[in-house]
């Protein structure tokens, strides 16, 4: 087993938060009496990443994802816990730590809007000090790939939201780094241009051996890239595990679609009919009664074609939040 | 050593970029920039010749020298400033900056420096405007020349410290304009910005003598219009230098401590 790459054992990030009620005799107590809430954005996590593995940081809306992706990437001084990633401290931010990591956040952007996308690679060169044949090669490599060489004299902000983070990427990955953060790559872009950018991550972490470490809410990402996801919640770890592992412990049904040789037939002895039309039939199932009522609908009804499914991943991943924000 | 060449380099090249795509936006700041030394000039031109043609050993032409120098002397001085650090971390920038191997302050100081190609540039046919209406009295040795050349990178040098040292206090406050209105005020009483300092009384020239505000203006201003001996301009140049190394100290003491209670907001 190689040494892992990043190593995360109970790491937490507290925050001190002013509060106060609404209205003007509240503003004026709190000039002489402030009250503060801690805010538990990150509460005692723990996992390992080993090297070149792809894995999705899922969660909702203030879960503590992109929190931890900070601490990660050294933005944030962590307030408990241990941290090691390829075997520095990020928070101390150490140059040589600095230039072999990426951060890639979707709403952020490192390129100058008012040049073309070719002088801010030019910074980021100067920047990682990269020498210049690599630096062509791989530039020009990675504007292949994305097909991007049309576009890249043109000044950023006359680039769509899509063209745009493209060029984000590669000007992120100039550096060939050697774990890359990825916090909502593909927010707001078209299903096309979020394929471009989950295929050229994928080619990346293939070609160079790259850990990833990625958060999206769009589950194709997930699907596509990730075997292993990592699930958090109110800042605790829910699941780590694979893909297919999590839709098996969290998913209590599954989806039974069957295509009627010969018409209509009732179908509400077998379980929940989600849809039915003259010839086709979609059932929700316990997941331990599968087997049976498959079988069963195979002896007594006569059948065209037959599919099982497990539900989408978005379902089951909205089904365990909605679950564990019921237990809170 | 080579990368920080490099780094500076591309840098500067991407602030003129940047800068000569905003030439309108550009020339307006600076005939703003203008107007305040204008006004000076007008002011103490006006005393001068009450007084019978001089205020505290300036000439109308001495002060036109010592104004339209200012002009040049505050394009040098431009440099980040705490508001631009309240926006850095508003929007998020300074995440992204922080991701870099490389300080932050070396970016400031690349751009800021690269910019002042562009703003000397765009002076120019200001500086010439101003001297054919107020014909300053401005003959320089190329000594002095030489000289004022070091003392203004010297004095962006000086402020650009004690500005990242004010943006800095946003790390903690988020919001920095109070103490900024009240640096400001000082800044322009103590620096001659507002007045030369020979015109202010000793007690105040004391004081500034071992401020930083001085060494970013009037010390300066006054390598080129003045006549300052070598030893009073080599101590001045050494006051630079001790404010430059001074304001380093603080940068990398309050950026120790600040860097931990950043909260990368407006992310």
């Amino acid at each position: 087993m190689p040494t892992p790459i990043i190593e995360v054992s109970g790491l937490s990030k507290h925050y001190k938060v002013p509060v106060r009620q609404a209205g003007l005799k509240a503003a004026t107590r709190s000039l002489f009496q402030r009250t503060y809430n801690t805010v538990k954005a990150v509460d005692g996590i723990s996992f390992t990443i080993q090297p070149g593995e792809v894995v999705g940081f899922l969660g909702p809306n203030g879960a503590g994802k992109t929190t931890t992706l900070k601490m990660l990437s050294g933005l944030l001084y962590p307030t408990g816990g241990i941290l090691n990633v390829l075997g520095f401290q990020p928070f101390r931010r150490q140059m040589d730590f600095l230039s072999q990591i990426t951060l890639v956040m979707g709403n952020r952007s490192q390129l100058s809007w008012d040049l073309p996308a070719l002088d801010s690679f030019e910074l980021q060169r100067a920047i990682y000090a990269i020498p210049r044949p690599e630096f062509i090669r791989t530039r020009d490599e990675f504007i292949d790939l994305l097909e991007l060489k049309d576009l890249v004299n043109k000044p950023v902000r006359n680039l769509s939201l899509g063209e745009r983070m493209k060029m984000e990427v590669i000007g992120a990955l100039l550096h060939r780094p050697k774990v890359l953060f990825l916090d909502e790559p593909t927010i707001g872009l078209d299903v096309t241009m979020q394929r471009r950018i989950r295929t050229f991550v994928e080619e990346y972490n293939r070609h160079t051996g790259a850990t990833v470490l990625l958060t999206s809410h769009y589950m194709a990402d997930v699907e596509a890239l990730c075997k292993r996801v990592i699930v958090i919640h109110n800042g605790k770890l829910l699941f780590d595990g694979d893909l297919a592992q999590l839709v098996d412990r969290f998913s209590a049904f599954k989806t039974i679609n069957v295509t009627l040789a010969n018409g209509f037939n009732s179908f509400t002895q077998y379980g929940e009919v989600l849809n039915q039309d003259s010839s086709h039939v979609t059932l929700r199932i316990p997941r331990e009664k599968t087997p049976e009522v498959t079988a069963r609908i195979l002896a007594e009804q006569q059948v065209d074609d037959m599919t099982v499914e497990d539900p989408p991943i978005e379902d089951v991943i909205d089904m365990v939040f909605t679950q564990k924000s019921a237990e809170a | 050593m080579k990368r920080y060449i490099d780094f500076y380099l591309t840098s500067i090249k991407i602030a003129l970029l940047e800068q000569f795509q905003y030439r309108a936006q550009n020339y307006f700041y600076m005939v703003g920039v203008i107007v305040e030394p204008t006004i000076y000039l007008v002011v103490w031109t006006t005393i001068a010749r009450q007084q019978g043609g001089s205020v505290g050993g300036y000439t109308a032409g001495g002060l036109a020298a010592y104004y339209i120098v200012w002009t040049l002397v505050r394009q040098m001085n431009v440099v980040l400033t705490p508001y631009d650090w309240e926006n850095r971390i508003q929007y998020g920038r300074l995440s992204m900056e922080l991701m870099r191997p490389i300080h932050p302050i070396h970016w400031d100081v690349a751009y800021f420096a690269g910019w002042k190609f562009v703003m000397v540039f765009f002076w120019i046919p200001i500086a010439v405007v101003l001297a054919l209406i107020f014909k300053p009295a401005l003959n320089p040795t190329w000594w002095q020349v030489l000289g004022f050349f070091i003392a203004i990178w010297g004095a962006y040098l000086v402020r650009t410290m004690i500005y990242e040292v004010l943006g800095l206090i946003t790390l903690w406050t988020t919001r920095v304009s109070a103490i900024f209105e009240l640096f400001f005020a000082l800044e322009l009483i103590l620096s001659g910005r507002f007045v030369p300092m020979t015109l202010l009384p000793t007690w105040v020239q004391h004081i500034a003598y071992y401020l930083p505000f001085q060494w970013t203006f009037f010390f300066p201003i006054n390598a080129l219009v003045g006549s300052p001996a070598p030893a009073e301009f080599l101590t001045g140049l050494g006051m630079q230098l001790l404010w430059i190394l001074i304001g380093v100290v603080i940068v990398k003491t309050v950026w120790h401590f600040g860097i931990h209670r950043f909260s990368s907001v407006g992310n």
